[in-house]
């Protein structure tokens, strides 16, 4: 059962004034994530407030792009069943995501993965994970 | 300010049909409103309070025209399936200050006539665009939360399953559920996986239908016939991400719980029955650990061998089979646990579930994704 995501069956995300700077570095192969520059927390998703200590004085900075599985679940009522997961970035916040490029039965929580990015319908690269060294 | 004692639920319907192919929703607002007041023995024109969630065209402004109500409070909070639970605190509050006596609660919805076989959480929230690539669906966002307590606590499908059996054991007294069959353990997890670890049974049904609530103040509810159901307690809570932090085994229910007992003055050991929102088999097993019916990790073991099952366990829980057998509305149960909690207070329950001495029961909702985000409710109401 080994599968990429057929990239044509990404739907794209909307992007808004406040995470264009996001979805630009996603386009470039960068993952970014929220960082307050008044308390200094990271957060995730990135927004126009730090949903720490309500600074409206943020901004991004790069993440490394790796982390590990908190948890995850195989969607199989479909005809290409998926991985949807959340991935604790080593920056201490995590991500709603997709592991992709291995066998969907081998994943576990605790897996150490690492960003790919991949093309939505629209051509907007969103950041997804595979078990970390490739495979 | 405390709503306990301040109101009393007087009236309940739940609507008979699981198909409505052949009513608006709007009509079916109308049909549970007037079943509802019927039963309290009041009438349309002694409303002056309204609440609703999602509802047709503009929600309440279009819902109170359509039912020819003039009512001189509202409330449209909107939190999911737990919203109509969360209406019964708000009206509680509502008439202990004197800006309404009589509140109606509608819920309505026809997915199984509309198709909605899949839900999609199609909002359009800041979190959206950060989410919908992955194709989060309604079960497999559930299933987040599954998968990690397994992982941390050992929590087995087996024992999720003994969610359904109980439900499936109610259900099967009740001539209106969709999944009238008792089942067993090994049915459930031999039911196909729909998102790892949840299977098909681990699911609530599809259905069409609504309910009502008819809430009043003490000096109404004593001029009615009915027996006296009195809020004692309530509490509400959201449950999010955290920016990114978050704890995928605890829910609202935390919060909603401690403020719940803490209003009515009782702890979950007084309690003799609870309905509790069950969109999923996960859902319960979560809330029954957040509002302290057993200890975080715990809750396997506790609605293992039959503990939910009515005359069999010591927590007879959704004993009209709940969401996961009987009924969930406009994918949005919440309301029929208060309906289920009024009958067993009443005693009019069915016979084969009706709790004895049942005088203090709950009802609790989680509305939303019990992985990310939801609302949650709780409710304690007692017989008086």
């Amino acid at each position: 059962m080994n599968m990429d995501i057929d990239a044509s069956k990404i739907p794209s995300p909307g992007v808004e004034p406040d995470t264009a700077e996001f979805w630009a570095a996603a386009n470039d192969g960068v993952l970014k994530i929220g960082s307050c520059n008044s308390c200094g927390e990271p957060h995730f998703y990135p927004r126009a407030i730090c949903p720490r200590c309500g600074s409206l004085d943020v901004g991004l900075k790069e993440a490394k792009g790796t982390g590990t599985i908190y948890t995850y679940s195989v969607f199989r009522r479909t005809s290409e069943p998926y991985a949807l997961a959340w991935v604790s970035l080593d920056e201490g916040v995590g991500m709603m995501t997709n592991i992709i490029n291995c066998d969907l039965d081998e994943i576990r929580i605790g897996q150490e993965v690492e960003v790919v990015f991949r093309p939505s319908e629209s051509g907007q690269a969103v950041p997804m994970f595979q078990p970390r060294g490739g495979r | 300010m405390t709503i306990n004692g301040k109101a009393y639920i007087a009236g309940a319907y739940e609507h008979p049909t699981r198909l409505a192919t052949d009513k608006s929703v709007s009509q079916l607002h109308a049909e549970v409103a007037a079943g509802a007041l019927e039963d309290a023995g009041l009438s349309f024109k002694d409303v002056d309070g309204y609440f609703t969630a999602k509802a047709p065209g503009m929600g309440p402004v279009s819902m109170v025209e359509y039912l020819g109500l003039k009512p001189r409070h509202l409330d449209s909070t909107e939190i999911g399936g737990s919203s109509y639970i969360a209406h019964v605190s708000h009206a509680a509050q509502a008439i202990a200050e004197g800006k309404c006596n009589v509140a109606l609660i509608t819920l309505a919805g026809r997915p199984k006539a509309e198709g909605m076989a899949v839900v999609k959480g199609d909002f359009k929230g800041p979190e959206n665009d950060f989410e919908i690539p992955y194709r989060p669906v309604v079960p497999n966002l559930y299933a987040l939360s599954a998968m990690r307590h397994m992982y941390e606590f050992g929590t087995t499908s087996e024992q999720l399953a003994w969610i359904r059996v109980a439900a499936s054991h109610h259900a099967s007294h009740n001539p209106n559920a969709v999944m009238r069959d008792k089942v067993t353990v090994e049915d459930v997890v031999n039911s196909p996986l729909i998102a790892d670890p949840l299977h098909r049974l681990d699911s609530c049904v599809i259905s069409d239908g609504g309910g009502a609530l008819v809430v009043v103040s003490p000096e109404i509810a004593r001029s009615l016939k009915r027996p006296l159901v009195k809020v004692r307690g309530a509490g509400e809570a959201l449950k999010h991400m955290d920016g990114g932090r978050p704890d995928m085994t605890s829910s609202g229910a935390v919060r909603s719980g401690a403020d719940a007992f803490a209003e009515a003055g009782v702890t979950p050991q007084d309690i003799k029955c609870a309905m509790i929102y069950d969109s999923f088999t996960i859902t319960v097993l979560i809330s029954l650990e957040d509002l302290g019916f057993c200890k975080k990790g715990e809750g396997g073991k506790f609605v293992s061998d039959g503990n939910l099952i009515s005359g069999v366990g010591k927590l007879p829980f959704n004993t009209d089979g709940g969401g996961l057998c009987n009924n969930h509305p406009a994918n949005r149960g919440g309301i029929t646990k208060v309906i289920e909690a009024v009958r067993q207070l009443r005693g009019e329950a069915h016979p084969a579930v009706q709790v004895p001495n049942c005088d203090l029961a709950l009802a609790h909702g989680t509305g939303g994704w019990v992985s990310t985000r939801h609302g949650s409710a709780t409710l304690i109401m007692e017989r008086e």
